[in-house]
């Protein structure tokens, strides 16, 4: 036994403790349930609400289980009169002022003080007195206020000082006046902040556009995983008569712990935008007409096969959304390969595809998620980190704020970070040359030449100092963003970022478009990959030459909106012969080009499976019921592929098309975080502009949200910098 | 009887200008910090004459201030803290005011011998917002003349010792009194007490190793280190070490400040504050400032001040705020004075205090408004027993010891009220404010 352990007992059990810990810390494990409010697993310790009071022999008080150390020998009573006594004391006082409209509150049915009150309430009330009103406060457009029902418990204060890392609700007055709010009225804006509605104990703080819809009851909770970025958050999703109401995590210590960005908890409002199509369609004399799925499915395959025997396959080509399953990308993938056609693509928004026989069997993060906060020394390299990936955010934000984690940033501007940055150098203009520079302070740090191809470079102090955060320690990663994917140098900073990885002695990493670019790359939805990883025979077109191609016959899958999600015009669509859609969405600018669109159901809609950034693999089997005469887009794609006399793709499940390509795969299933290494590409270094897609424009789905976009990041538009 | 009064803090009112730095040297000002300083006295030793002296916090917990320093973790590399606690709002008691006014230099001197014994070099004196007028000016100066004698700052008179000392003005909340909140207050933010452990010995101002006294503890501190403990302890019987001003009020004659030796005769007090007001019958005292259990006269009237002998009695010395009632207070309307009190001054933090200091206020008001049910008074005794021990500060059993003390002694008063429909039993009353109480 180490000097570290305790023994206690708890209601006459001898438990095991480590020293430091709290009483409720060693009895949660332990699954003795001590009522709580105040206490939350993921923030400081407030002892205010005074619901956790327990015995402890030889203390003359009650004391709270949550902020009372153990120690050697302590004998706690969770159960006993004494404890229980205080514990319906409490319950009565929290109970005085609280409104008990229960049958009117959103939170009835899910509410820890409703959940408590029946087992340490009274049945009638001894108050006689009148109680206390409190003045809602307007929160903006996601979260709701009825703060007469405020238990006081600060969980949503601490969550904006310590999780979001400012405050962004605080307490003012005292006593019976204390309110908790935002003293000069304002929203809350961070990309986090709607945890707060699951935090909240009570109904006080409740979901704005749930408001009133359903009660939880009535509804039937799913699992899923977020479309809107490939962390890989985990959701549960809350069905009302086949309708999704509303999202809430679904706690997974390895991946987003128990909270959600606001992006995966509103996003998918846009299942339900005006834009979605439920119909199969057909260019009928010059116009979308509504026909049935035989006659649209027929079209489709015909007009391909006719296409591909007048013009040759390469006048083909495939571009799917990274928001597709694995499983639709591997049926869209198997389609293409099986007309003899390597054009397909996922990579919408990206402009520079050289040295791509270079990158690891999938984009990944180069470090698994749970151990990012471990890390000790992070560069990101061209990313709006807090947008692309609001979760990863948060997880370097443990890392630097509660770990050891010095971090550092190269981007084209200064974006906001909550948390000490260690260094931060800003290049508009040449970040090519900055990262060069980087690279040059690195091998002189490392006492390393400078690698092969890397161009000459003045390093100033600034350099240094975030080479030096970047060598804090050992564990280091270096992690390239989406704002770099989408410049048109992209491969020299993912060739430097990488050799600048290499020179530190760091992970290199990539935060991708979309939530399943790794399951596209696995599924061969990449022109030089075949399904399972391996590089192609021949090499197709990217998403881009194809754009810039003027193929005859293009196959758009998933929500793909061309004046959204693609980075080269789109004027190739129109001339082509034939556009067959295959979408949840039809966007305005996608309705004059299609000639066939054939409706599908969402990630909600369908069973599924996303590759994360880190390369889990998440199935889920659907939550919500397919809009009018949708369908599941891998049956889609399955029936597709007969009609094209297409062989080996006669499967009855989700989960065969799923467990077919994990065969192929082979080791790659496992989470492979090989690093990206490889020459920097010859050639010039073009200029460009940095894109930058606000995090409430990112896909289809949450463009069509609604509260998303009453908030203040909702408002920004796409800009380039 | 006779009394030797101002032997220790107020001894200051014999001297003239007794608050500037050549009126404290009068009568020993800073012999006992220029000696330390030369001598290099142990630290040990300091805290150990502390201890001998048996002086007890004057703030209301009457802890063992030697006790209390000898917890300071001296060897620790840390920043350590020496906070004096001048936000004296516990009703009835003024004492500090006038320590402030005529003795400013002896809280300076003691802080910096306990600063010094602890190894905190840098002290605060957290002095409560309302002593704008005249007490915040008198230490400001005070302070100043002690900076300018080289009395404090940075290798104080060549000692190799450092202290500063800083002034901190609250802004009039009671809670700030309470240690942590007024850490907490001191650190910039709302004054809301932390919750214990950890003490402020390990983890206090800013996170740092901190000791918190209160101003009359601090000040008593430079005669004992001149005079010996054992003078000091010698003053009072056993417990109850040295001299305590008490500040009385309430229906006597003369209303005041005494300093006098620990475990006076209570009859002895009030003959010294002239005894009761208009030669009225006493009915009750709350001897030790507003939280401590009220006291009827016939107990009290028989009664020794001191830490024993009041704990015997039901009741504590406190803050040695003498509180007299005489026959003409209606209990019912004196409480609810206390409560409303308590339920303006709660944080609001935690939950018992936060709501049940409301509730008590709201049944005593009912009470008084002639809408009192039989079943109230079993209520209110509930409510102040479920606040009791229950929250994370001693607010919370202050506003209970009032309600279950007054209920225990003066429960017919209430019965009376409450079937009388808010009549009073005491015929001519008035409330603490002065105001006659008619019944509603």
């Amino acid at each position: 036994m180490s000097d570290d352990t305790v023994n206690i007992e708890v209601n006459g059990v001898a438990l095991k403790a480590r020293k430091g810990q709290m009483i409720m810390q060693v009895t949660d494990p332990a699954q003795i349930y001590i009522p709580r409010f105040c206490y939350h697993d993921k923030l400081t310790v407030a002892a205010n609400c005074r619901m956790c009071l327990v015995e402890v022999e030889k203390a003359p008080k009650p004391l709270p289980a949550c902020a009372t150390p153990v120690t050697e020998g302590m004998k706690v009573f969770t159960k006993s009169p004494k404890a229980v006594a205080a514990q319906r004391a409490t319950m009565e006082f929290l109970l005085i002022n609280h409104p008990l409209d229960c049958p009117i509150c959103d939170q009835g049915g899910e509410c820890e003080l409703q959940d408590l009150a029946l087992g340490f309430g009274r049945d009638i009330s001894r108050f006689n007195e009148r109680k206390r009103v409190v003045k809602d406060k307007n929160l903006g457009s996601l979260v709701s206020t009825d703060m007469t029902r405020c238990i006081h418990c600060t969980r949503c204060v601490r969550f904006g000082a310590e999780i979001q890392g400012y405050p962004q609700m605080g307490t003012t007055g005292r006593g019976e006046h204390m309110e908790v709010g935002t003293y000069i009225e304002h929203s809350v804006d961070h990309e986090l902040s709607a945890n707060i509605i699951d935090l909240c104990p009570v109904g006080a703080l409740n979901n704005k556009p749930f408001r009133y819809h359903a009660r939880a009851w009535e509804m039937t909770q799913s699992a899923l995983v977020s479309p809107h970025d490939a962390f890989g958050t985990n959701l549960y999703a809350h069905v009302l008569r086949g309708k999704l109401m509303r999202m809430v995590p679904r706690e997974n210590e390895a991946v987003n712990e128990t909270w959600i960005a606001d992006r995966d908890r509103f996003g998918f409002e846009g299942m339900y935008s005006s834009d979605r199509v439920a119909q199969p369609m057909l260019r009928i004399d010059g116009a979308l007409k509504v026909v049935d799925w035989e006659v649209a499915l027929t079209a489709a395959a015909e007009g391909l096969q006719s296409a591909i025997k007048a013009h040759g396959a390469a006048a083909a080509g495939f571009l799917t959304s990274p928001l597709a399953t694995v499983e639709e990308l591997y049926l869209l993938a198997q389609i293409a390969r099986g007309l003899k056609c390597p054009n397909i693509d996922h990579r919408l928004r990206q402009l520079d595809f050289r040295a791509q026989e270079n990158e690891a069997g999938f984009p990944n993060l180069g470090v698994a998620i749970a151990d990012v906060e471990r890390l000790e020394g992070v560069l990101i390299v061209g990313s709006n980190l807090r947008h692309e990936m609001p979760m990863l955010a948060h997880r370097i934000r443990k890392a630097a704020v509660k770990g050891a984690a010095k971090v550092g940033f190269l981007n084209p501007r200064r974006f906001e970070y909550m948390f000490p940055v260690a260094g931060y150098v800003v290049s508009e203009t040449d970040m090519v040359k900055e990262l060069t520079a980087l690279v040059h302070a690195a091998a002189g740090l490392a006492g390393r030449p400078v690698p092969q191809g890397v161009a000459g470079a003045s390093v100033t102090e600034s350099h240094r100092s975030v080479v030096g955060a970047l060598c804090n320690g050992t564990r280091r990663a270096v992690i390239l963003g989406t704002l770099a994917q989408r410049h048109p140098a992209y491969s020299v900073l993912k060739a430097l970022s990488a050799a600048l990885a290499d020179l530190c002695s760091a992970s290199m990493g990539l935060i991708t478009e979309g939530a399943n670019a790794a399951g596209a790359y696995l599924a061969g939805a990449v022109p030089h990959r075949e399904p399972g990883g391996a590089p192609a025979a021949a090499v197709g077109l990217s998403a881009r030459a194809m754009m810039e191609s003027a193929l005859k016959a293009y196959v758009l899958f998933g929500g793909i909106d061309p004046a959204n999600d693609l980075a080269a015009e789109s004027a190739a669509l129109d001339k082509s012969d034939l556009v067959v859609v295959i979408s949840t969405h039809l966007p305005d600018s996608l309705r004059a080009a299609a000639h066939v669109v054939l409706p599908i159901g969402s990630f909600a809609e369908t069973s599924g499976t996303y590759v994360s950034s880190e390369g889990r693999w998440q199935s889920w089997s659907g939550a919500a019921k397919l809009p009018g005469e949708s369908r599941p887009g891998w049956k889609v794609l399955r029936v597709l592929a007969n009609l094209l006399n297409l062989h080996g793709v006669d499967y009855d499940s989700s989960e065969e098309i799923r467990d077919a390509l994990k065969v192929l795969c082979g080791k790659r299933v496992e989470a492979e975080r090989s690093a990206l290494r490889g020459a920097i590409p010859d050639g010039n270094t073009p200029q460009g502009a940095w894109v930058d897609i606000p995090p409430y424009q990112s896909d289809v789905l949450v463009r069509g949200s609604d509260a998303l976009a009453k908030t203040k990041d909702g408002r920004l538009t796409r800009s380039v910098l | 009887m006779s009394y030797e009064q101002n032997l220790v803090l107020f001894e200051a009112l014999k001297h003239e200008r007794s608050w500037t730095l050549e009126g404290y040297r009068q009568f020993g000002g800073y012999q006992a910090w220029e000696k330390i300083l030369r001598e290099q006295t142990p630290r040990e030793k300091i805290i150990d004459e502390v201890k001998a002296s048996g002086l007890r916090g004057r703030g209301g917990a009457a802890f063992p201030m030697g006790v209390k320093w000898s917890f300071m973790p001296r060897s620790s590399p840390l920043q350590k803290y020496a906070v004096c606690n001048s936000d004296e709002s516990e009703p009835g008691t003024c004492h500090d005011r006038e320590i402030l006014r005529y003795n400013p230099h002896s809280v300076i001197e003691g802080m910096a011998i306990g600063g010094y014994a602890m190894t905190a070099t840098v002290g605060y004196n957290y002095i409560r917002g309302e002593f704008l007028a005249e007490p915040i000016p008198r230490f400001e100066a005070a302070l100043a003349e002690a900076y300018s004698a080289g009395l404090l700052g940075k290798n104080i008179l060549g000692s190799g010792v450092d202290f500063d000392l800083h002034t901190f003005i609250g802004a009039g909340a009671y809670i700030c009194g309470e240690e942590t909140a007024l850490l907490e207050s001191l650190e910039g933010k709302p004054g809301k007490p932390r919750f214990k452990p950890p003490f402020p010995a390990s983890f206090g101002l800013f996170g740092k190793p901190t000791t918190i006294n209160n101003t009359q503890s601090f000040a008593s501190v430079p005669t004992i280190m001149r005079k010996g403990a054992a003078w000091f302890a010698g003053l009072g019987p056993v417990n109850s070490g040295g001299t305590i001003i008490f500040s009385v009020s309430g229906h006597v004659e003369k209303p005041g400040n005494f300093e006098l030796p620990m475990g006076v005769p209570f009859k002895d007090l009030m003959a010294l504050a002239g005894g009761i007001w208009k030669g009225r019958k006493l009915k009750a005292v709350i001897p030790g400032g507003s939280s401590c259990p009220v006291v009827p006269a016939d107990v009290i009237w028989e009664t020794n001040m001191d830490y024993d002998s009041m704990k015997k009695a039901g009741s504590s010395i406190g803050t040695g705020a003498v509180i007299v009632m005489d026959e003409t207070t209606c209990m019912v309307r004196a409480l609810e004075r206390l409560a409303r009190f308590y339920m303006s001054e709660s944080c609001g933090q935690c939950t018992p205090c936060r709501e049940g200091t409301g509730w008590l206020d709201r049944m005593l008001k009912r009470i008084i408004a002639g809408e009192g049910r039989s079943e109230d008074l079993g209520l209110l005794l509930d409510v102040a027993n479920r606040i009791e021990g229950h929250t994370i500060c001693a607010l919370g059993d202050a506003a209970a010891w009032p309600v279950q003390s007054f209920l225990k002694h003066f429960r017919d008063e209430f019965q009376y009220m409450i079937e009388h429909k808010g009549r009073s039993i005491v015929g001519q009353s008035t409330t603490l404010d002065g105001q006659p109480a008619v019944a509603a």
